[in-house]
């Protein structure tokens, strides 16, 4: 039929069905799908977890996990047929005409072999070149992918490589045999944003020289509006809608794209909330007007009125021994958070943003207690907690103090039920007269959260990333804080699950009068959220300031960098959500 | 590099030294050492005499001194029961058993490993099944049941092989050896397959299992994405990673086939030091008992010592210079 | 007996790495689903009735287990009540072989006794030394390790390095080292009469490190995740966080040893008493039967130390089997 114009593209797949056998039946993980790709052209697959985006590129490779198989359809290579072909074929296709680059530099690396080994087995196993040829084509690829003294470093093992040279050395790899496509799926997620930026513009930088088609897999909608040329948006298995960036960009005409792309919080502007989705599931609002006259939640805490500062950091300073020694030279020290001094008043929500291992998680982990400081002081309602001696005489403090976590699949023990853990902290501080209050507490806390009394007696694996999140805050909730310390709270989470999450801590904020510490490396979220913000790198707090002037006038130049580097995502908006 | 093996020769003293603590206290404590040592008839005098001769009224430091020099120097003293000293019999000794733990572990490698990378790799195929099956067969049967169905099908039904002793050895020096003569090759036989039989299945086992962990990782998936040949990440990416753990455990189980052989060498009268060291423990014939558990221990350091510079000579990342990163 | 209810126990909350799949069944459902329904809609149970191995092997064990509780009961003869031996039925074949008493239907021993009576009552012994040991081990090596785990810094290098030393001398050397002691430290009558708890502990101590090992290991892993830093936050103490967060969580795997664990420490006591340092002929387990037995291996009557070899196999065997599904069961990578 439309024969002419499939044969130039680079590659078509046409109908595609992926399809995994399980005991409760197959799931389908992708179907009726379509898709092309020119040559030079960087097509971006978008869509969350669970939508199929990584086993379509495991299927044009044909590398589908087992039992993953593909049921329907065909894959084209420049009018070839791919799929189907029996192993040898396929292996001749892998690597020479189709390059992979994954998610974790760290781990895709063979840690026994030199770079140079691998270099030249992956040439020689598709050009026929000798020994010394492949050497120097293996030298030259490391120059192209921007690592310096490539004549030196093709000698060395992975482990001497910093993560964003790995993943250099990976692309270069994938570039071994000048391949015509290359699949990179989630190339950039495991990296600092920094190096994310630099790889993206190597990787268009080598699509657009080679003439080398890209399918560029992520959950990432700032990555995808920087370097792809073309977008598909996937929805559980589906393509629900293709286009140029920029269409999809400002024109979205499928519901769910329009979700997805105004979740993404702001880096422009701030909102009063969210603007929130209503095309994804999971999205039960909580009760309306909770009253808090009459709720549990309300009742008074037994504070006194605060006149200074609720939590204050006074030359905080953390070391972590990383090597242990009998002898004192040859022990080795790593200084996490090096003095910081910083104050949070009452009721404001305090960020501090900063690339990993800039020690803003240890800080957190410091005020909560998980962590005992290794000198300065941390104060907290006039109280030094550095200063108490026991666990009991710590615990009214605890007590007022929560904190959210990072990981919503982690931070909650799998062998307990719902209830158990929300009722956990109200029977340790005794909160509760007997455990019929205690119940009755816990099922309020659920509703507060938005997940509902029926929650109560499942296990946490029953629940998505999302409502696990809630069941964390519930829990934090159960103690009647006055300040909650939030560690990436979305940071594993979705963007139409972020929003809500996010939408419900600043709900749960405002009623209850909050003193929030939120910590988090994605600086659009801080803006939306905070109220001031501290900037942290190497264990140092750089500067603190309110954040609308933090955004519109940064002093130091490590926020300038970050500012430069935040993704400049102008998408579709919806202006009756921004309300 | 060299601080690496600087500091797993002094873990490997620690730990002589604390192997050596336990055999002395065995030696001292357990039982009266001068009981064991002279007839009923030795007056009081004579064996206050002989005390304070041995120096067992010295303080504890310095007598445990003394056991390690003496030991160090190979010197266990007197076994209560031969009347002869303990470092004699356990030279008469040693070449039997060392004979039959290197055959039984060389045939235990030489069959385990590759039976292990294959059932990695050729994960269901029917062949790697009926290994898998055999191996938890092999893992259920006792050594000296192994050794008793052996004697009864090849000894005593078939009449083929001999079923107890060494055969006819030759004298090479100190060293016996029963590997120069057709009747000591053919008394080898079974011993050596019982005692490799169990080390077997376990080594298959585990090479396979760490195997395919390693055949799990990114970087294999990387090569296969790659169009690196089947052959090549198999072998030359997977096995090289598989080495670390496996060389690790089979360094553990070949010290574990010596103190094994305690089994064999009792169902086949096998005339080597473990039959000495039963013997031993039936007559509760300390001196014994503590220079075998030293020796034991002495060959476990030896074996780990040269399992640390495999290590070394595999894994690059050790061979760099600690003082860099990770 | 308890390995299936333990099996059933073990599936309530299996953990399941991927949230979204079991969110979209499960939501919609307001019910609860009983104890039991969740047991039988469980991923183990669906791997244990597909794996006819697996049932075999359960069947198998059970009916040692139930043997062994009900020997007096089961077994045809009373092979300890001397009044009902006789030298006169010594070393008799098996039914169905020629000179054979019907009476006895696998033979007897040297003594006259039933060998059919004697492996039920001689797996009794080897089952409860087994089982004995492996609860000592697992109680021993689990503390251990929790506390090494959770404490870290020097107590966890002792500890270790302790294990580590234990590691190179192998369980049968261990246990024979220390029957070897007691023999010199108890009187002899004495040692008679302890000769099970010194079994017991023999076999016992040699096994500890396995679990401590597993379970300093998952530890480690389970104090960093957090859950446990949130308990932490609440202001939990590190004992009830061990007791209540991190243990039930490091329960997997430890099944799984002890399990195989069972298996290695019945070959180990069969093992300790073929060499005569272990049950005493008195009171003989599989163990001491095959020892007995091997003396008339070389005159014939191999049937005194077959039969109790092969039961002791079977056994072995059977556990090994369920040790070796519940592992592969339990693995979610393998799924």
């Amino acid at each position: 039929m439309k024969a002419d114009v499939e044969h130039n593209s680079l590659l078509t797949i046409e109908g595609m069905r992926v399809e995994f056998p399980s005991r409760r039946g197959h799931v389908v993980a992708v179907e009726r799908l379509d898709l092309s790709v020119e040559p030079g052209e960087i097509l971006g697959v978008v869509g969350e977890s669970g939508a199929g985006k990584s086993t379509i590129g495991n299927a044009v490779i044909g590398l589908l996990e087992p039992p993953g198989e593909m049921t329907e359809g065909t894959i084209l290579l420049k009018g070839d047929r791919i799929d189907h072909l029996d192993d040898a074929a396929q292996r001749k296709i892998r690597g020479a005409r189709i390059g992979m680059i994954f998610q974790d530099p760290l781990t895709s690396l063979d840690p026994l072999q030199t770079i140079e080994r691998q270099l030249v087995d992956t040439i020689q196993r598709h050009l026929n070149l000798a020994e010394a040829e492949a050497r120097s084509r293996a030298v030259d690829l490391l120059d192209q992918v921007g690592i310096p003294d490539p004549d030196v470093r093709i000698a060395q093992y992975p482990h001497q490589f910093s993560g964003g040279m790995r993943q250099r050395v990976v692309i270069a790899l994938a570039l071994c045999a000048d391949p015509e496509l290359v699949i990179a799926d989630e190339p950039t997620t495991a990296l600092d944003v920094s190096v994310q930026a630099q790889i993206l513009d190597l990787m268009k930088a080598l699509c657009r020289d080679r003439q080398v088609g890209m399918i560029l897999i992520t959950h990432d909608m700032g990555v995808i509006s920087e370097t792809a040329d073309r977008v598909a948006v996937m929805y559980r298995g589906r393509v629900v809608e293709t286009g140029t960036t920029q269409q999809i960009m400002s024109k979205p005409t499928h519901d769910y794209t329009k979700s997805l792309i105004s979740a993404v919080p702001r880096p422009d502007k701030r909102l009063k909330r969210f603007p929130l989705v209503t095309y994804i599931e999971d999205a039960e609002e909580r009760p309306e007007g909770l009253n808090l006259a009459t709720h549990w939640l309300g009742k008074v805490r037994e504070e006194h009125k605060l006149t200074g500062n609720l939590v204050e950091l006074k030359d905080a300073h953390m070391r972590f021994i990383t090597r242990h020694s009998l002898f004192p030279s040859r022990r080795l020290y790593l200084d996490a958070v090096k003095d910081v001094s910083f104050a949070i008043q009452p009721g404001e929500v305090f960020g501090l943003v900063g690339e990993s291992g800039s020690g803003k998680s240890t800080i957190a982990r410091m005020i909560t207690g998980i962590y005992k400081p290794s000198g300065g002081s941390i104060t907290f309602d006039g109280t030094d907690m550095t200063a108490l001696q026991s666990r009991a005489a710590a615990a009214p403090f605890r007590r007022q103090m929560q904190m959210i976590f990072q990981d919503p699949f982690s931070s909650l023990n799998p062998r307990m039920r719902v209830e158990d853990i929300i009722e956990e902290p109200i029977h340790f501080h005794k909160m509760a007269y007997d455990q019929q209050e205690a119940r009755q507490i816990m099922h309020d806390l659920l509703d507060v959260v938005g997940l509902g009394a029926q929650a109560a007696r499942k296990f946490p694996h029953e629940f998505s990333g999302g409502q696990r999140q809630r069941i964390s805050i519930a829990r934090a909730l159960a103690t009647r804080p006055r300040f909650l310390v939030c560690d990436e709270p979305t940071s594993a989470l979705d963007v139409s699950i972020q929003a809500q999450v996010l939408n419900l801590l600043k709900d749960l904020q405002s009623e209850l009068n909050l003193t929030m510490l939120f910590i988090s490396h994605d600086l659009p979220v801080i803006r939306q959220i905070c109220d001031r913000v501290g900037v942290m790198r190497n264990g140092q707090l750089l500067e603190v300031a309110p954040t609308e002037t933090l955004f519109t006038d940064p002093q130091h130049d490590y926020t300038k960098h970050l500012l430069k580097l935040m993704p400049k995502f102008r998408g579709f908006r919806m202006p009756e959500l921004e309300a | 590099m060299l601080t690496f093996i600087a500091k797993r020769l002094v873990q490997s003293i620690l730990v002589m030294l604390t192997v050596a603590l336990i055999a002395f206290s065995l030696f001292r404590y357990v039982g009266d050492p001068i009981n064991n040592m002279v007839g009923q008839d030795t007056t009081l005098e004579e064996r206050i005499e002989l005390k304070e001769r041995l120096g067992l009224n010295d303080s504890f430091f310095v007598q445990f001194g003394r056991f390690v020099v003496n030991s160090a120097q190979g010197n266990f003293g007197f076994s209560y029961q031969h009347r002869r000293p303990v470092s004699d019999l356990i030279a008469e000794r040693l070449p039997a058993t060392l004979e039959l733990s290197i055959v039984s572990a060389f045939l235990a490698m030489a069959i385990g490993i590759p039976m292990g990378v294959y059932t990695a790799i050729r994960r269901n195929s029917w062949l790697s099944h009926s290994f898998m099956t055999l191996s938890l067969v092999g893992i259920s049967l006792p050594t000296f049941l192994i050794g008793i169905l052996l004697i009864l099908l090849f000894g005593v039904v078939l009449r083929w092989l001999p079923t107890f002793g060494r055969g006819d050895v030759v004298q090479l020096g100190w060293w016996s050896t029963g590997m120069l003569t057709a009747s000591g090759l053919k008394s080898l036989i079974m011993p050596s397959i019982t005692l490799a039989l169990f080390q077997m299945t376990l080594i298959m086992r585990l090479v396979r299992s760490e195997m395919l962990e390693v055949l799990r990782t990114d970087f294999v998936k990387f090569a296969r994405a790659r169009g690196l040949a089947e052959r090549y990440v198999n072998f030359v990416v997977a096995l090289k990673n598989t080495m670390v753990p496996v060389i690790t455990i089979t360094g553990l189980q070949l010290g574990s086939i010596i103190a094994f052989a305690i089994i064999t060498e009792s169902v086949f009268q096998w005339p080597g030091m473990g039959l000495l060291f039963i013997q031993a423990v039936g007559n509760v014939d300390i001196p014994i008992m503590a220079a075998y558990l030293v020796l034991i221990a002495f060959f476990f350091v030896v074996i780990n010592l040269i399992v640390d510079m495999l290590y070394v000579v595999v894994d690059p990342r050790l061979r760099v210079d600690s003082a860099g990163g990770h | 007996m308890s390995l299936l209810t333990l099996a059933c126990a073990l599936t309530a909350p299996a953990d399941i790495e991927d949230g979204a799949e079991a969110m979209t069944d499960t939501t919609a459902q307001t019910t609860q689903k009983s104890w039991l329904a969740r047991a039988a809609d469980s991923d183990l149970w669906y791997s244990f009735v597909r794996s006819p191995v697996t049932i075999v092997s359960t069947i198998v064990t059970i009916l040692f287990f139930v043997s062994a509780i009900f020997a007096n009961w089961i077994a045809p003869h009373n092979p300890f009540d001397l009044a009902t031996i006789s030298i006169m039925d010594a070393s008799l074949p098996p039914a169905w072989m020629e000179g054979s008493d019907p009476r006895f239907w696998l033979g007897t021993d040297d003594q006259g006794r039933d060998i059919f009576s004697t492996i039920i009552f001689g797996a009794r012994i080897s089952l409860f030394v087994g089982f004995a040991s492996v609860i000592f081990s697992m109680i021993l090596g689990i503390s251990l390790g929790l506390i090494s785990g959770y404490v870290g810094g020097r107590l966890d290098a002792f500890i270790m390095r302790v294990a580590d030393i234990q590691l190179s001398f192998p369980a049968i050397l261990i246990a024979l080292l220390i029957d070897g002691v007691a023999r010199g430290v108890l009187p002899r009558e004495m040692h008679q009469d302890l000769v099970f708890y010194v079994l017991i502990f023999a076999i016992g101590i040699s096994g500890w490190v396995q679990y401590a090992r597993t379970v300093r290991g998952s530890t480690l892993v389970e104090k960093n995740k957090e859950y446990v830093q949130a308990a932490r936050v609440i202001g939990i103490g590190p004992l009830i966080i061990l007791w209540r967060h991190v243990l039930p969580n490091v329960m997997g795997p430890v099944l799984v040893i002890a399990t195989i664990h069972l298996a290695i420490a019945v070959i180990t006591e069969a093992t300790l008493s073929f060499l005569g340092v272990g049950v005493p002929p008195t009171t003989p387990s599989l163990g001491t039967l095959i020892r007995i037995g091997n003396d008339y291996l070389f005159s014939g009557e191999w049937w005194i130390t077959i039969f109790p070899g092969i039961a002791l196999v079977l056994l072995v065997l059977a556990i090994n089997l369920l040790g070796d599904w519940l592992r592969d069961a339990l693995n979610p990578k393998l799924r």
